[in-house]
């Protein structure tokens, strides 16, 4: 208890994760932060990408796009638009997603203006980390 | 008077129809029950974010250097209609309507332009043949509630007002309270009030000691980032208890459906029976009377 952060996943559609752990990284929009229990007070946005917890020798990871973080009073909160577990992640689907994408952005350059090009983007980094983390 | 028959086909027939209105009902408890649990599970997000938007309030940002938070002189009002694509959930949606319609006009009258965005068919509708503009429209999202509906009309409103289109942005919807009682409710949304980014505070804020904060980036990034998602929660929030309030209507309505006809049919059963006495006393009258002649 001791020497452990407590850490709350949330998305709009759940409480993902509510657990104490030893230690948490996250994808801030300035570069990967890790906090441990006692981590001064942070407020940090995030951008789409891994994120890990370690508790008790376990690794959980899970892919994260975009959000932002608070940590205060030994508990960090990430809020995220969308996060998945690694093994909850459908490697199908995600693999679809970034074909799909690979193919917008080719289009998009081809002709450019009706595609917009930072989403297809996003679209693409949100797929290619769900697929890494599902690989681990 | 109807003959026996058919009062017969009119009870078969309403019977039918109870059927079905309490099939309706029972669905909408069902579903309900869906929207509550998806109100609950969006909850801690909501409240996790009021919690840092305060936070940030506290930080002492200067608000005119927020597009968002900027107030300037409203020559357009942008009303946000948040109805369901149902029908049939009593007098849910005309409620919505009719508020809706009597703030556009009262703004009207104020002098100030007033136009929609319409989330849900059924206030689309009614709003198309209405002189009031419709600059958005997302219809046939809400049965399947998504964060990327709310995103999708967020950013369109931030757009217009961003571009000067519309001076302030209101949000109207079908607040829960509970089972038996929806309320249409209006919340600005735009310009963002540092008073609402307080309020928000006093919802959602940890107890403990405030601390210094160390912000990555600054502040005033971290403001710009959240202010545009601060709106697509909201809208979120108000898409979840317009889903929630619209399946409790219809539940409502349906009930009162299913009793109103029971009652019918326990009054046509009064009149089918009294019909079918008559007939008879008048065929038993027709025999004694024959029997009566042949003497």
């Amino acid at each position: 208890m001791a020497n452990k952060i407590l850490l709350e996943v949330v998305t709009p559609s759940k409480l993902l994760v509510s657990e104490e752990v030893e230690l948490a990284t996250a994808p801030g929009t300035d570069g990967v932060f890790g906090a441990m229990a006692n981590h001064a007070p942070l407020l940090a946005t995030l951008k789409i990408g891994e994120m890990h917890y370690l508790n008790e020798g376990n690794t959980v990871s899970m892919a994260l796009s975009g959000g932002f973080c608070d940590v205060s009073n030994n508990r960090m909160t990430v809020l995220a638009e969308s996060a998945e577990i690694s093994t909850e992640i459908d490697v199908e689907r995600a693999l679809k997603a970034k074909e799909r994408a690979e193919r917008r952005l080719q289009e998009a350059e081809a002709r450019k203006g009706d595609i917009d090009l930072a989403r297809v983007q996003t679209a693409l980094a949100r797929a290619l980390t769900r697929i890494q983390i599902a690989g681990h | 008077m109807a003959s026996l028959k058919d009062i017969q086909l009119k009870i078969v027939g309403i019977k039918k129809t109870a059927q079905i209105t309490q099939a309706m009902n029972m669905v909408a408890a069902a579903k309900l029950r869906g929207a509550q649990q998806r109100m609950e599970d969006f909850r801690p997000y909501a409240e996790k974010f009021s919690g840092v938007m305060g936070e940030l309030a506290g930080a002492g940002i200067n608000p005119d250097a927020f597009p968002l938070m900027a107030a300037r002189p409203v020559k357009k009002v942008m009303l946000i209609l948040v109805t369901s694509d149902r029908g049939l959930c009593g007098s849910f949606n005309a409620n919505l309507i009719k508020a809706a319609g009597r703030f556009l006009k009262t703004q009207q009258e104020e002098g100030r332009e007033g136009c929609l965005a319409c989330v849900g068919k059924k206030g689309n509708a009614f709003f198309k043949k209405s002189p009031f503009e419709t600059l958005h429209s997302s219809v046939g999202i809400m049965d399947n509630i998504q964060m990327f509906n709310a995103r999708q009309v967020g950013q369109e409103v931030i757009k217009l007002f961003l571009e000067e289109r519309v001076d302030e942005v209101q949000l109207i919807y079908g607040r829960f309270i509970n089972v038996a009682v929806q309320r249409p409710t209006m919340n600005r949304i735009l310009p963002i009030s540092t008073e609402g980014l307080e309020e928000a505070e006093g919802g959602g804020a940890d107890e403990g000691p405030k601390a210094t904060y160390t912000y990555e980036p600054d502040p005033e990034e971290i403001l710009n980032n959240l202010l545009p998602m601060f709106v697509n929660v909201q809208i979120m929030h108000a898409m979840l208890e317009t889903g929630a309030s619209e399946q409790a209507s219809r539940m409502t309505a349906m009930d009162n459906a299913t009793r109103a006809c029971k009652d019918m049919i326990d009054d046509l059963t009064m009149v089918f029976n009294k019909a079918r006495q008559s007939a008879i006393t008048a065929e038993l009258m027709d025999i004694v009377g024959g029997a009566e002649a042949l003497k």
